[in-house]
């Protein structure tokens, strides 16, 4: 600022006008993130309201006093703790399973060349344009001529096949930037193929499957339609189908359906606090590197 | 997966490929060369080895039902056949002919395209003006966006379009309240059913729509726009070229890719909104609600029509193909298959 040479002249010029530029957009996207985290604070705050501010004609955007009733009638509805444990059975499950064939083909696709390799590149990223409804039908028919109709494997199938090419392919990522040249010397050292893999490969890729698995875990927790349609045993309902126990003929329990909904929630964001890292450095060691 | 499902989903990552080139042909020549004939062998079986599960997968959750869904579709497939009492008739293409003779399909279907058209359109352009902003925003302004954006992707699709449905109720719902007292008129205001009339429930389930997917497109174009090269803008600002002249020949052309692969992934996601409207609907859509996925979804499990379902499905397939394959034509463009 001190020094003022004519050619500083037009950026001494710009320079206020840049600050008050920066003042409005700062306003403007302070009122965009109110807006887009809005409903979740209304999704904590309600699950915490007494019930009759929840049945009240006149909403107001502070709750005057706090409470965990909500939270004592969600987690006393029936089939809680049975809807947490499929949720868990068939999520880790699914995780796990497409995680092991997904970093197999992984391996296959960024090692070896070989015929239909690009063929089946294609294959994985347009079926996952496939709407789901048009599975469905075909889907629902085939388990249950299998009989795999409230039966957790079903749901496992299918969750893990869903996430499975998008796990390939980001896992295949990390496989083509670790060169072949280690694996190669631990193999010259006295190990054999498998025990290359684990000590030198697997380490390498571990950030890429934990991303992976994240997204996929996520995706299973989340996913709706599928739970819906394959299971219809109480006792078997995921989280998410189960919260729809909370619409009654008689109406909806708000109160307790946001706790529940709090309480679903709590694991995808504990998970997505660990996806955010994980993810931006799984994308940017894939993208830049190479 | 879903729709919906999938907007925790990213779109394939973006990988360059070029070290599997340079560093592996010679390598395996080396190896294969000296060594014995049955060696060689097992590693040309190998890579199939590898892929033969996820081959098997694949195959079972979508080669196979894809290709149950056209058979299915030619066939007359009621409850008897579902439960195997009888066999399926084939009725050639009956089930197309009484699908696409029937206007509230046609109704459906425009319903659809023009739910899918504003919603992608709404996110795209408020995820691009939000993301363009980012740029411009103090660090700690920035970090609260980010932080206000991740929280409202890490909400699961069903617990989100709970509290919509909470926030949209008639009786209890914070939206009636609000409008009663901006407006001052109660009687409006109070009680009213923002689903009576679909054009003002659709709007509802929009909103729902388009803040579910902002975050994930918000933060896909930021990255892009974060590998914009600085020097680049400065020197066509400096060369006089308008803001608008700077976005349109610098930024732009940098960000293109990302933005029409996320615009591609919008529409498939908006094509087939489901959860969404199911929940808000309170697992009872009324017809005037229907898209395709839901029409397909009641002809199948409540009129038990199994064929007409799988009609649907395969005409939202086709409609959908189109888009299919000008998303891998980009993806090659940019090689991500090479």
């Amino acid at each position: 600022m001190s020094t003022s040479t004519p050619t500083n002249a037009p950026a001494q010029v710009l320079r206020p006008d840049r600050k008050k530029n920066r003042l409005g957009y700062n306003i403007l996207a302070l009122v965009t993130a109110v807006i887009m985290a809005f409903p979740v604070y209304w999704l904590v705050v309600s699950s915490l309201r007494p019930n009759h501010e929840i049945r009240s004609y006149d909403q107001t955007l502070w709750p005057s006093s706090l409470t965990f009733d909500n939270f004592a009638r969600a987690v006393k509805q029936d089939n809680f703790a049975t809807a947490i444990q499929s949720s868990l059975i068939v999520s880790v499950t699914a995780v796990v399973g497409g995680m092991i064939i997904a970093t197999l083909a992984a391996l296959a696709i960024g090692r070896f060349r070989f015929f239909g390799r690009k063929a089946l590149m294609m294959v994985m990223i347009l079926v996952q344009m496939l709407p789901p409804t048009a599975m469905l039908i075909p889907i629902y028919l085939q388990l249950n001529a299998l009989g795999g109709i409230d039966e957790y494997w079903g749901l496992i199938v299918v969750y893990l096949v869903s996430t499975l090419p998008f796990a390939t392919i980001m896992i295949r990522g990390f496989v083509i930037n670790i060169p072949v040249e280690l694996e190669e010397s631990a193999m010259v050292d006295g190990c054999t193929r498998m025990g290359a893999f684990r000590r030198v490969i697997f380490p390498l890729l571990a950030p890429g499957l934990a991303a992976a698995s994240i997204f996929s875990l996520v995706n299973a927790w989340n996913e709706y339609l599928f739970a819906y349609i394959l299971i219809n045993d109480n006792s078997k309902y995921t989280l998410n189908v189960w919260l729809m126990t909370f619409t009654t003929e008689r109406g909806t329990d708000y109160g307790a359906l946001m706790a529940a909904s709090t309480l679903i929630s709590i694991p995808v964001v504990i998970f997505f606090m660990i996806i955010q890292g994980k993810m931006a450095t799984g994308l940017t060691s894939g993208a830049v590197k190479g | 997966m879903t729709a919906a499902d999938t907007q925790a989903a990213g779109p394939p990552v973006p990988v360059p490929d070029a070290p599997e080139k340079t560093g592996k042909s010679p390598s395996t020549q080396d190896a294969a060369g000296p060594r014995p004939k049955k060696r060689r062998t097992k590693g040309e079986l190998l890579p199939y080895l590898l892929i033969l599960p996820a081959i098997l997968a694949i195959a079972a959750v979508y080669v196979y039902p894809l290709a149950k869904t056209v058979i299915m579709s030619f066939q007359d497939l009621g409850r008897a056949a579902l439960w195997g009492n009888a066999e399926a008739e084939w009725v050639g293409f009956e089930q197309f002919t009484v699908i696409l003779g029937d206007a509230d399909f046609w109704w459906v279907v425009v319903r659809t395209i023009v739910f899918m058209t504003v919603c992608v359109v709404l996110t795209m352009g408020l995820g691009l003006l939000i993301a363009l902003m980012m740029l411009r925003l103090s660090t700690w302004v920035r970090l609260t966006l980010t932080v206000a954006l991740v929280a409202a992707w890490s909400m699961p699709l069903m617990v989100a379009a709970s509290v919509f449905r909470w926030l949209s109720d008639s009786d209890y719902g914070l939206i009636n309240t609000l409008l009663a007292d901006i407006t001052g008129n109660e009687d409006k205001w109070l009680g009213h059913n923002w689903f009576l009339d679909p054009v003002q429930g659709f709007g509802i389930i929009m909103v729902l729509v388009v803040w579910g997917a902002i975050p994930f497109v918000v933060i896909t174009l930021y990255a892009a726009l974060t590998q914009v090269p600085k020097e680049l803008e400065e020197a066509a600002a400096l060369d006089g070229a308008s803001a608008f002249g700077v976005y349109r020949f610098v930024t732009w052309p940098v960000i293109k890719p990302v933005f029409i692969m996320v615009a591609t992934l919008s529409v498939i996601w908006d094509f087939n909104v489901f959860g969404q409207i199911w929940l808000l609907r309170g697992n009872k859509p009324e017809p005037e609600y229907e898209t395709l996925g839901l029409y397909s979804f009641s002809k199948a499990f409540e009129s038990t029509s199994f064929s007409q379902g799988s009609a649907i499905a395969l005409i939202t397939v086709l409609l959908l193909s189109g888009v299919a394959v000008y998303y891998l034509r980009q993806l090659i463009k940019t090689g991500e298959v090479e």
